[in-house]
Parts: C-alpha cells; structure tokens; sequence
C-alpha cells in the first residue's frame, strides 16, 4: 500500500518537472536537468551508459533552476514533530533525503545510504546577496549607467573588446582573458557619464562585508538586483561573465537552495537526544527569520522593523555560506564556539580538499617505531609477526600452486605462516575462521584468491615523512621478525633521514603483480644508491662501520686463522685472495672483499693517498672519503659505475659488516683519560692562553687612550670587536695545534675525529684545552644588563671573560660565569633549530608545489604543464645528475679508461 | 638637472646580453619550439626598449650560468 503511494508520487514529480521544463529555461540550465534526471535512473534501473566528458562549465544557479532542482519547498523552522517524525516542509522533509534507519525517502524511494539525497529551497521574502559573488556585483555596479543599464563603453567598444578577449583566450587562455576583464573593469570604473544616455554616473561604494551605497545613500538588495537585471548579455560577457550560465542578478538570492539532509546528518546522542549538524542550525536560522519577515510584511509593519529583519536574514545567509568573513561577528554556538558552515568546510588544512581530496589514506599498511639492526641486509626491512599477520598479500589459486595455498588456509589467521581471507572469483570475502577452514579448504579452487600473511622475500615500500625527495621511499624486501618495532639497516639512514630517538615510519604492501614489479624494478634501495640532487652516494658506511675500517687498514695484522675468522663473519668463503702467510695485513683482509679489476685512486680524510690497484689496497686507509655516505664516499662512486647497483649494494654491506666485526672482536671505547694531555702541553696551553688575554688588554687599551685605527669602513668599536676576536680565535687554533700535534694517534677520540666516523679534532681541543669564544648572533655576548652582561662584571668592561670567552675545558669544569655564556649559545641554537624547521619546510612546500608539473621533454627542454617552456636546456647544462658526479663529468676518468 | 647622457642599461654587468634574433635564426628556432610555448618579455621592459624591438620579435639573452658556465635564452617580445 505505502510503496503504491510513493509510485504514484514519483510519477506526479516526473509529470510535474516535464511540465515546468517548457518553461523559460536556458538550453544549458535543460542539459543540465536532463543529465541529472538521467542519473537517478541509471540508479534505479541499473544500467550503466559511458560517457565521455567533453568539458566541464562552471556557472551560478539560476532561481528557476533551484526550484527545478528542488524536491521540497521548506517553510518551517521546526525540524521533528511529537513523535520525532520529520515535518512535511521543514529542514528534515524526508523529500530531501533520509538518514534514519527504516525511512524511505519519498523522492526517490530508495532507503538510507541507497538514496543520495535531494535539494529544497526557501523562497526569501526579500531579495540577499550572496556574500561570495559581493566583488562581483560591485564591479558590476560600478561599470555599468545607473539610468540605463549599459555598460559604460561605446558600442564599437564594446564589439572590440570582446574580439580582443576571444583572441586572447585562444592565444594564451583564460588567464590572459582574466587579465583583460580587469583592465577593462579599472577602466570603466573611471567613467563618469554614460556614452549611451548621457546620464551623469554616481559613485557607488562598498561598505564592507556587505552593503552598497550610491552618494552615501543606501543601496538595498532589491534596488541592486532591479539594476543588475537591465545588463544585456553583451555587456555582461563584457565584464568576463558568461550570461548563458551566470546572469548578474542571480548574484542576489530571491531563492534559497538547500542542501540534501545527507550532507548535514544529525546524530543521536547516547542519551538518545538528537544533535543537529551546524548547516542544519543555520539553516533553521534563515527560515525562522525569513518567516517572521514574511509575517511582517503582510501584516504591514513599520519600515525599521522590516529592514532590521532583512538585515539579520542578510546575516544569516552569509554566515551560512562563510562564518568567516572579515568585520562580521561568526555566529555561534551556545557553548560559543563557531559553527562550521559550507565555506568553513571546504577550504583550509582539515576541510574537504586538502583532507578528504588531497589527502591519501591506504590499507594494507603498517606503522610503528623503527629501530637499528646492522645485521640485516641493506635492501630489508623487518617487519614485526604481529604486523606480518595483519597485513596480507594476495594470492591467486591455480592448478600449480593449489597445495601451497592450502597449507596456508590449513593454518587460519591465528598462526603464523597462515591466511586471513579468501576471495572467491565473483569478489566475494570470505574471512578464514576456525569454524569456516574445513569448508573453505573443501571450496577453494582456481581462480579464488587467498589472501596469506606477510612472509620473507615479499615486496614492500618503506617511507619516512616529511617525503622530499624520491629516496624517501624505497622498496625493501621483507624479513619477518619477533619484537614489535620494524628494523632497518642503518646504512638507509641517510636517505630517509631517519634516527632512533623514537622515529616512525611506514611500510606499504604492493597488491597487484604490477606494482610489485614496478616497486622492485625502480624502487629497490640498490637503484637508488647515487643521489638525483648531486650525483654521488648517498648511502655508505657511518660511524662503527667507518672506524672499523679506518682501523683495520691502518694498523691492524692477523693471524691467519683470525682473519678466515673474521672473512667468515662477513659471508666471504673464498680465501684465494688471501696471500698465504702467516700474519696477514688489515690492508690484505680488506682487499679481499674487492672485485679483482678494480682500480682506484682517491685521497683520504687527511689528505693522503688511497690507492687500489687490481683489487688490492696498496696505500692510504679506508675513511669517510672513500666509503661514507651523503655525499662522500668516491670509492662508493667508482664501483657504482664499474659494476652496478646490485654488485655495490653487497659489497657495502660485506665493508659495513667487516668494519662492525673488527670492532667488535678488537674493542672499542672511548675513556676519559683520553683527554689527559702531556705536563708540557698544559702548560703551553695556559701560556698561550695567558698571552692572548694579555694582548687583548692592550687592545682595550690603545682603544681607551684613542689610538686604536679603525678598520676601513668600520667603526672604532666594531674594529675593537674585531681584533679581540681574531686575536682569541688565534689562541684557540694554537690549542688545537698543540692537541694535534701532541695528542696519541691510537687513542679512539683521535681515530674517530681522523675517519670521519664521528666528532673532530675541535671537540677534543674544547674537553681538553679550552672551549672558546660563545658566539651569539655573529658577536660575542653582549646582551644582559646596561652595558654589562653579568651584575658581577664592572659596567663597560670590555676583557674576554665579560662577554662569553670560556677558557676552562669541559674537562676541568666551566666556572659559573661561564657555564651560563655558554648555556645561552646553547639556548640559542636550540631555539634556532626549533624555529627553523618549520619554516624551512613550509618554503620547501610551497617550491614543490609550484614545480610539481615541470617535467623534461624529448628535445630536452622543461616545460610545465600548459607547454610553456620554463628552461631551453634542463638544468642549462643538460646533464643527468645522477650520470655524473657531484653535477660535473669527470672526462680525465673518461679517457683514462678508453 | 637632466643628463643629456643617458644611462646604457645594456653596458652594465650586472644586465645579461639580449640580441634581436635575425630572420634566419628565428625560422630556425621556431622548426624547434613552437613560438606561443616561448617565454614572454614586455616591450616596455628597459633591456628590449633600447633594442628597439617590436611585438612578436624574438630575442635572444646570453646569460651566465652556475652549471653550464653560460647558456643561451630566447624570448618573444609582447605588448602589455
């Protein structure tokens, strides 16, 4: 009986619409019903017709259109009756849409979530402009006779100008268009008799947010939209309008169009209590006001009334479309924070474009906290059981691999090499339960999919946030392993720019053979070892591994049998290269990971030579130059070139493990005694110390007396700060000769400063001699009190120790003054970094995104994406970074080898 | 107070070198890229005003580059 009533129904709705349609509407506003009516019964009768979109117009509702367009005319405020059923015309006519479980729609007839809602409208009882479109119609105004309703430009003009846009428009676009409206719009706003009536022109203002006024009297809504009418369609194209989508008067609302309930559900509260969507509230707002303006008006109250009504109605409609809008309180809510109307939803960070659109959100996906494990190879990650057993890769059954498939179903979900669903061929999931595993084992067969869980060897993509360059994500392979933190070879640090201060990252599981391919063959960390950016290896060896190293081919020698040992823990199990002696060389050991034709040349660290001939390290030691990463590491480079990513990825991780054993089986600590320094030295130190603040009184001094030289274009303070700082920053390099010359070279300090490995002579010069001058803003600290920086210094001294010079070492102490110089440095720098980041980042956003559609063509050109070419040649030079070596070809190299 | 000397923008340093584009070069550059792809300059722009350039004119800058050393530059002259 019900459903017959809702047949019935629709079919007055479809007679009714046929009818209004041969009313006056534009054949666009007819297309554009039509497709909408169209869709609905591709809905209901489930066909599909494919279409191709030829292009897309962007226009503004007609009035006529939003009655077209509307299911149910809203009249009243209320939204529930007493038994909590949506009133007939109010906000929640069950015309517009359903949102309660049970109801049917009555448009449609289709229950919730089948039914995609469907417009209303109110009728206003005076006219509103829409606070979107106020520039718009102030431009309007401003360029067209008040008497006659032309635009202010002679007709030839007009003829002309508009030739001048279609030229434009085809030429250079639309922007180019959008140029030309604004020059002709700042021209005729400048026009003060009409060319067409000679009428004189009045100024017309705009008192923001919204309110016209003509000689400081009132323009209302209504007098507006009567002007705006009298455009032709000329003039309206004139000013970069297309009339046949957007009419100026339709700028001012005499109809309101209001979105379907499914666009502001409400939600029942836990009470039971119903919480209206904010839209819902405003738009209660609008129809209450406009009621009681429609009351007042036929029963003939007094102007104010009336126009104080229209103005809050004017409000209310403008806050419904943007809460936001400057110098106009945003309404609220009782708790007083501000609703969220249609603007509020769409732009900023949280809104439906950057949120919803923009912002991507995938399954098959893991996160967790990374930590350390050199032990794993470079191209791995490992992955947690209890990830593993979460995240799945599918499978598909055939004859072949039936067996194999079933061992996992045969398992379930709850152990481990198990499966978590199956797909039977027509889609349909199937969870694997206790219950379900004997039948579905009965049931599979080709064609199904099961979905098993995460093993060694299968395909990954892992990836660090903030993602700037491609390094950020790179294809690993997976290795399942206990614990709950996903482990990475510390190796790929540098790429991802990754530590373990409690770091997250993301691991993603390709579900198609395709992007398994495409994950492997681009992606795979040996393919991304050389740096787009400058052309040189941005993974290598850090810290142990590099020490290690340094260690063993400076000065290490073997036994025979301890280096087999040591070759062994490394994975290398042929020993011909070894020269057959009794005690071996670190240099010998190393060259044994070498390919055999490898020839290098190269400086180290400190500046001597590394020289590799036929596979074998003949002179110099392995350090940060020959096999770090980010950006040094040359011997890395070399062998990239030579013999391919694969071959470079195992010899690095063979060189990275060789270095940790080393380490590992000869010890090594750092102790404190390592920055004991000889008696002689001490003394040198404070004597040089002691000359230096000597000579900076005499500075001070000769500046006192006035017979200090200014420095050309220098005040005679500024040279004063000068030399003080020379002359202090003389004494510490002194120190830091003296440490160097001094200091043993077997110490693990000096070892880890000379491989690059970590710190550098500078750290050991501050713990054991003197810690410096504490720089603050490029000066030394002047800051504090009036012409002092401490209450204990005299006003206007002037010596080291009253503006931030530390001469004690971190090992003998700081006294109290200058621990607090040197906390300030430290504050600073602090702050800096703090204050930096985020603002680096934001500059780094915004070039990606003004660059991101810039791409290289064929005839090497960059171009974006209108074709407009950016540069004749990439990069000017037109190289391939990641061809070359840090951006330049190394042609010497090039010869050598022919 | 004015100078009848006027100031040489194109002597300076710090202004690269543009050049008019003869005929034969721009039949020749236009076989390459397709002219409306070419990069803009305004006529009133001091560097082309004293080339005495016209709209649709092609023009040539010699700039000094941080990778390539120097590079060659074209652009089309258009009105405002």
């Amino acid at each position: 009986m019900v459903k017959k009533e809702i047949v019935e129904e629709e079919k007055e709705k479809i007679d009714e619409v046929q009818e209004k349609d041969d009313e006056v509407l534009t054949p666009e506003e007819k297309s554009i019903l039509k497709d909408s009516l169209s869709r609905e019964t591709i809905e209901t009768t489930q066909t599909y017709i494919v279409k191709r979109v030829a292009g897309v117009v962007f226009g503004v509702l007609s009035p006529k259109m939003i009655k077209k367009m509307a299911t149910a005319k809203v009249v009243t405020p209320e939204l529930y009756d007493k038994e909590g059923y949506p009133v007939d015309g109010g906000l929640m006519d069950i015309r517009l849409g359903v949102i309660d479980p049970g109801l049917r729609c009555k448009t449609c007839g289709s229950k919730l979530k089948e039914c995609i809602g469907h417009f209303g409208y109110i009728e206003l009882a005076r006219p509103v402009f829409h606070i979107k479109f106020i520039k718009h119609i102030y431009d309007c105004l401003r360029c067209t006779c008040r008497e006659c309703g032309r635009a202010l430009m002679q007709d030839d003009k007009i003829k002309k100008t508009l030739k001048d846009y279609a030229k434009a428009r085809d030429i250079d676009g639309l922007d180019a268009v959008r140029y030309l409206v604004k020059q002709t719009t700042k021209l005729l706003k400048t026009v003060n008799k009409c060319p067409h009536c000679k009428a004189k022109q009045h100024k017309v203002g705009l008192v923001k947010p919204m309110n016209f006024k003509e000689d400081e009297k009132k323009l209302t809504s209504i007098q507006v939209r009567a002007r705006l009418e009298r455009l032709t369609d000329e003039d309206v194209e004139l000013l970069g309008l297309n009339p046949k989508v957007i009419r100026p008067e339709w700028m001012v609302l005499t109809v309101l169009s209001i979105p379907p309930v499914t666009v502001r559900p409400s939600i029942t509260l836990e009470s039971g209590e119903r919480s209206e969507d904010d839209l819902t509230h405003k738009l209660g707002d609008v129809v209450r006001i406009n009621q009681r303006l429609f009351e007042n008006i036929n029963a003939g109250a007094p102007e104010t009334i009336i126009e104080d009504l229209w103005d809050l109605l004017q409000y209310h409609i403008t806050t419904f479309f943007d809460n936001n809008v400057p110098q106009l309180p945003p309404a609220r809510h009782r708790g007083g924070q501000p609703l969220k109307t249609i603007t509020e939803r769409v732009t900023s960070k949280e809104g439906r474009i950057r949120h919803n659109l923009a912002g991507k959100r995938t399954n098959f996906c893991a996160r967790t906290v990374i930590s350390p494990d050199p032990m794993l190879g470079i191209n791995y990650v490992g992955v947690p059981y209890s990830v593993a057993m979460k995240v799945t890769v599918p499978e598909i059954v055939n004859e072949w691999n039936m067996a194999y498939l079933k061992k996992f179903v045969e398992k379930g979900a709850k152990e481990y090499p198990g499966a978590n669903y199956i797909v039977r061929p027509d889609g349909k999931k199937k969870k694997i339960t206790e219950e379900t595993k004997e039948a579905m084992l009965e049931e599979l067969q080709p064609g199904y999919r099961v979905e098993r869980h995460l093993m060694d060897g299968d395909i990954s993509v892992f990836n660090r946030q903030p993602s700037l360059h491609r390094m950020s994500m790179m294809c690993h392979k997976v290795k399942v392993l206990p614990y709950k933190t996903l482990r990475l070879n510390p190796v790929v640090c540098a790429p991802y720019n990754a530590d373990f201060d409690g770091d997250e990252m993301n691991l993603h599981i390709p579900q198609t053979e395709e992007a398994r391919a495409e994950a492997e063959i681009l992606m795979q960390v040996q393919t991304q070892i050389v740096s787009p950016g400058y052309g040189l290896s941005v993974i290598g060896c850090l810290q142990d591994a590099i020490s290690g190293n340094y260690v063993l081919t400076r000065d290490m020698n073997y036994t025979r049998e301890q280096a087999v040992d040591l070759l062994c823990s490394v994975g290398i199990m042929d020993f011909k290269k070894l020269p057959n002696k009794k005690t071996v060389t670190g240099k010998e050991v190393f060259s044994v990971l070498l390919p055999d034709d490898l020839d290098y040349q190269g400086v180290s660290k400190s500046g001597d030579q590394v020289v590799i001939e036929k596979g074998v390290l003949k002179e110099g030691v392995m350090d940060q130059k020959s096999i770090g990463g980010e950006g040094e590491g040359l011997l890395l480079r070399t062998l990239h070139k030579q013999y391919g990513p694969d071959a470079t990825i195992d010899l690095l991780q063979r060189i990275l493990r060789l270095g940790i054993e080393v380490l590992l089986k000869r010890g090594f600590t750092v102790s404190y005694a390592e920055t004991d320094l000889p008696q002689e030295s001490n003394e040198e130190i404070s004597k040089t110390l002691n000359v230096a603040e000597e000579e900076v009184q005499k500075i001070i001094q000769s500046y006192k007396e006035g017979s200090l030289e200014a420095f050309p274009g220098r005040s005679l303070r500024e040279t004063l700060e000068m030399k003080i700082v020379e002359v202090l920053n003389k004494a510490r390099n002194v120190c830091g000769n003296i440490i160097r010359k001094t200091i043993d070279k077997t110490t693990h300090t000096f070892i880890m400063a000379e491989s690059g490995a970590r710190g550098n002579i500078l750290n050991v010069v501050q713990m054991s001699a003197c810690v410096g001058q504490q720089v603050l803003a490029g000066k030394r600290i002047e800051k504090g009190f009036s012409e002092r920086t401490l209450a204990c210094f005299k006003k206007g001294d002037l010596s080291p120790e009253a503006h931030g010079f530390v001469r004690s070492c971190f090992k003998k102490g700081l006294n109290p003054r200058e621990f607090f110089f040197h906390s300030i440095t430290g504050r600073d720098g602090l702050m800096d970094t703090a204050l930096r980041t985020p603002k680096s980042g934001y500059l780094y956003r915004r070039l990606a995104n003004a660059m991101q559609d810039l791409r290289v063509e064929y005839d090497g050109s960059v171009r974006d994406a209108g074709n407009k070419i950016i540069q004749f040649k990439y990069g000017e030079d037109q190289l391939d970074v990641s061809k070359t070596e840090k951006g330049k070809i190394n042609i010497k190299k090039i010869i050598q080898n022919a | 107070m004015t100078s009848t000397k006027k100031f040489e923008i194109n002597k300076h340093r710090l202004v690269p070198k543009h050049n008019l584009l003869s005929e034969k070069e721009v039949s020749q550059l236009s076989k390459q890229y397709s002219i409306k792809d070419i990069p803009k300059i305004l006529v009133t722009d001091p560097a082309v005003e004293e080339l005495k350039a016209k709209e649709g004119d092609l023009i040539k800058i010699e700039r000094e580059s941080l990778t390539a050393g120097r590079t060659l530059f074209y652009r089309r002259v258009v009105n405002a």
